[in-house]
């Protein structure tokens, strides 16, 4: 037997097989909006993109921002003369005043009750990046992350593709709002022992996607106090945590830890600018960790994505404006309660209630109601005709490895407010004629 | 049980490595022309500041592209929400264009065909994950950028086999070293998937020949295997003879379309050829539409940010500056290459004929006290700290022989680099002379004049030495 490869095998596995998520039914909405998507006047009747968890509410204010400091860009005339020094700028550590201005806005995000030490920021491509990163760093191929469900379909790209990790679900249900338990974090845990699995740590996002609820306390003391038993890991994506728009308070990882004993070496923040800023296209992801070695090997790591430095540098000066920043996290709140608002009073006149939701870009909408029988065929069935009837993209429940059917993500944040009317509308028009179907 | 994963505990990043070493001494220690003049020289940052100028004179001609405008409408929105892996279409169709224009428009890209990644860093590791599983192998032609053990090996658990060149025949590759590369690896057990060459050669600064091309890719031909050809310093070559490209040389063998046309893979950045490393522009090119499906998906872990393909696609898409640039650029360095060799020289130290690259690679087998690594390193930390330059031990590169130091000449100012040779010189001298003055102590209480009396003398001296070792 030679060692000559056949052709069969000239790629690797992982570039060959289905681990990236993208060939899931949940990209099929995608392709139903790529292939039709909604405007005004051009499309009228096509797909309203509502899968798609982005924040531009509030970029007037960033644009007014940009216009009145125009030495936040290396290129203009009153900031070219920082040009070549950025430019040629790619220490891994990332520019200081970068890490300062992150630091800093991470510590008004939780109002001032915590603070963060800009050494302990280390730079990755977008949260993508951050979360295969912390992956890499605390887990071996083969070892696992328990991970409560329902919950954000790219982690199965991002935590296992490349990683060879597994991810166990932590089983969540409605019956008491979707919380996670120390029971269900129990059972999970022993689930991997009996596999003979071993279970690194545990991942949660908080504030939730696709819940839209922000982590009780309670509920984050039991996490703490589970991982610290275990000695594992927990890594706390707090991406939306400036997406909070109505009580009760986000509170952090990071407040917690003051508050319960444990071993702070288990504990990690990933965050990012995509949706507390709008920010998806500037590729900052974060990870945050209280472990020196982490921070170390991490540093290193990230090297396969730093921060475009012409980035970090804008979002320096306009992130260490304490003035705006306040303005606009207020702002966005604001704006971001309003839409919720509209959707789900929206929604209720046709009898469809979502989880009770304070955060995030979206809402978890209940339609079990509709469904012919509580089965996820019957989900697909019904999210096909969303899809295509409809001619909404939602995210069915099953993507997100819901355990009960019938659940979908509706994100509202991502379009004006006409055009979120036209899909409530269609909502509307849908439900009645069901109900009338079913008369 | 262990806290961390073996990565994170591993040495796989490879930076304990000397290369790196030398980084931190010269941060501890940097020259500056007034606070620190006699701090560390950096000569180990393979960086190019020799043109800036050209791109603020653009960047003053063409406010749009700086601030988020298009005909001075604001785009800000779209960019901020751009995050699609197929990279924003303009940039791209630039980029491919741009890389077309570096090799004479020999040869054309496809924009569909690139893949945009967080630099070449970035670049570099997704093909190894596409191609490879852990535990294959990757060849090497020695010596190679000390970076690749980082980026092809660490997080992929990929393995790199290196194919030994050596400076008898100027470190080109032969047939019976890859042929001896191949079945090192088979001996190890280890499955090899393709051979990864730098054309330009760093750390070697030369273009790698065409029939180098021709033998690499007979030989992936004949073991079906891989080539990727990392082609970052495409745009540094300065002299003759001209950059060749390995897709150059696939069209003039008509493989279009072949089967190892689809396994030829280049890697691209614009760090060294527009000197922006801190805007992390990597991008990876296949014939391949498999890799370079898989290779877009992967490059969700590294996108390239929106507000920077925007800037670059407007900077390349003006012909007339990129033309300008590139000729400018390659003039620039051609002078400074030629004072690193002139200054070289002065102190009788001889350099591998280059013409490309930031850098040279420096022979200095005849300083070592014995032909050892371990005396390359006495005589590197020796350069680090007493000399004062902080310069790129071979054995880093994992240069097969021990001697050769690759030497930066882009990354400073011209007072440093004369600086830097007028050290490198007095070092040189008062190595002579302490060796030729066996038990003495000698006082040179005249500095100036007494080193320039010997400098003739050691000049011979060290000349006579090497020729003995020409043999």
């Amino acid at each position: 037997m030679g060692f000559e490869n056949p052709s069969c095998q000239l790629l690797s596995k992982i570039a060959t097989n289905e681990q990236h998520g993208e060939n899931s039914p949940y990209f099929d909405g995608w392709k139903a909006y790529d292939n039709d998507p909604y405007h005004p006047t051009q499309n009228p009747n096509g797909v309203i993109q509502m899968g798609l968890a982005e924040n531009p509410l509030s970029f007037d204010l960033v644009e007014e921002w940009i216009r009145k400091h125009p030495s936040a860009s290396i290129c203009t005339s009153e900031g070219v003369q920082k040009f070549r020094d950025i430019a040629i700028f790619q220490d891994y550590h990332g520019l200081t005043e970068f890490r300062n201005a992150v630091a800093r806005f991470m510590g008004k995000v939780r109002g001032g009750r915590v603070t963060f030490d800009p050494a302990r920021i280390v730079m990755a491509g977008g949260a993508t990046g951050a979360c295969e990163l912390i992956t890499c760093c605390l887990a071996d191929p083969g070892d696992a992350f328990l991970v409560p469900t329902p919950y954000y379909p790219g982690f199965d790209r991002d935590l296992k593709w490349r990683t060879g990790v597994q991810l166990i679900p932590v089983i969540c249900e409605s019956s008491n709002n979707f919380k996670i338990t120390k029971e269900a974090l129990e059972e999970a845990f022993e689930n991997a022992k009996k596999s003979s699995i071993k279970v690194k740590g545990v991942i949660i996002a908080n504030p939730s996607n696709p819940l839209g609820t922000t982590v009780e306390r309670e509920t984050q003391i039991t996490l703490v106090n589970f991982i610290n038993e275990k000695q594992i890991h927990l890594v706390c994506d707090e991406i939306y945590s400036a997406t909070i728009f109505s009580r009760p308070n986000f509170i952090s990882i990071a407040e917690i830890i003051e508050e319960v004993e444990c071993n702070r070496d288990l504990i990690h923040i990933i965050y990012s600018l995509s949706k507390d800023m709008g920010f998806p296209g500037f590729r900052v992801g974060i990870v945050y960790s209280y472990n020196d070695a982490v921070v170390d090997c991490g540093r290193k790591m990230s090297s396969f994505g730093l921060v475009s430095s012409q980035t970090q540098h804008f979002l320096a000066s306009m992130l260490s404006d304490d003035e705006f920043i306040d303005h606009f996290l207020k702002t966005s709140s604001m704006r971001l309660a309003k839409r919720h608002q509209t959707f789900t009073s929206g929604l209720e006149e046709v009898g469809i209630k979502c989880l009770n939701s304070n955060a995030g870009l979206f809402c978890w909408m209940d339609l079990r109601p509709l469904l012919k029988e509580p089965t996820f065929e019957a989900e697909m069935v019904l999210w096909r005709l969303i899809v295509h009837k409809v001619k909404l993209n939602v995210s069915p429940g099953f993507s997100f490895h819901c355990v009960e059917p019938g659940w979908f993500r509706v994100c509202f944040a991502n379009m004006d407010d006409e055009t979120l009317e036209i899909a409530l509308k269609r909502i509307t028009i849908f439900i009645q004629a069901t109900e009338k179907n079913q008369m | 049980m262990k806290l961390l994963s073996r990565k994170a505990t591993c040495n796989s990043h490879g930076q304990d490595s000397s290369y790196f070493l030398g980084w931190q001494e010269y941060e501890k220690n940097p020259y500056d022309e007034v606070r620190n003049p006699t701090g560390i020289i950096q000569m180990g940052l393979a960086e190019s500041q020799l043109s800036f100028d050209l791109l603020e004179s653009w960047l003053a001609e063409n406010p749009d592209a700086s601030g988020f405008t298009r005909n001075g409408e604001s785009i800000f929105r779209e960019l901020a929400l751009f995050q699609d892996y197929h990279g924003l279409p303009a940039f791209k169709k630039a980029l491919a264009e741009f890389m077309e224009e570096i090799r004479g428009n020999k040869v054309t890209f496809d924009p569909r065909n690139l893949v945009l990644t967080a630099g070449a860093t970035s670049a570099n590791e997704t093909l190894a994950f596409c191609l490879a599983e852990p535990g294959e192998a990757f060849l090497l032609p020695t010596p190679y950028y000390p970076g690749f053990d980082r980026d092809l090996k660490w997080r992929t658990g990929v393995e790199i086999v290196p194919i030994q060149c050596t400076s008898s025949n100027g470190f080109r590759i032969t047939e019976s070293a890859l042929e001896d590369a191949y079945q090192l690896a088979r001996k190890q057990n280890l499955r090899v998937k393709g051979v990864l060459v730098t054309n330009p050669s760093n750390p070697l600064g030369t273009a790698v020949s065409r029939p180098e091309l021709n033998l690499l890719l007979s030989f992936i031909s004949a073991k079906n295997i891989h080539l990727i050809s990392d082609e970052i310093y495409s745009g540094t070559v300065f002299s003759s003879p001209s950059f060749v490209s390995v897709m150059e040389v696939l069209l003039e063998r008509n493989l279009a379309n072949t089967q190892v046309w689809n396994r030829v893979h280049l890697v691209y950045s614009l760090s060294k050829d527009l000197g922006l490393p801190g805007f992390r522009v990597g991008a990876i090119y296949s014939n391949n539409n498999t890799v370079v499906a898989a290779a877009t998906k992967m490059s969700s872990f590294g996108l390239v940010s929106s507000q920077t393909q925007y800037l670059l696609s407007a900077m390349l898409a003006d012909k007339k500056f990129t033309k300008h640039y590139i000729f400018e650029n390659q003039v620039r360095l051609q002078k400074r290459h030629a004072m690193l060799v002139r200054g070289l020289k002065n102190a009788g130290i001889s350099c591998l004929d280059s013409n490309a690259g930031l850098f040279c690679w420096v022979d200095m087998r005849h300083l070592l006290t014995s032909k050892s690594f371990d005396a390359e390193m006495e005589l590197w930390k020796k350069i680090v700290y007493q000399v004062g330059l902080n310069i790129s031990p071979g054995s880093s590169c994992h240069c097969a022989e021990p001697g050769w130091f690759r030497v930066c000449f882009a990354n400073m100012s011209e007072e440093t680099l004369d600086l830097a040779m007028q050290r490198i010189k007095d070092f040189v001298v008062s190595t002579a002379t302490k060796s030729s003055n066996t038990g003495r102590s000698h006082h040179l209480s005249s500095k100036y004049s007494a080193r320039k009396s010997l400098s003739k003398w050691v000049f011979r001296l060290s000349f006579h030495h090497d020729s003995e070792n020409e043999r």
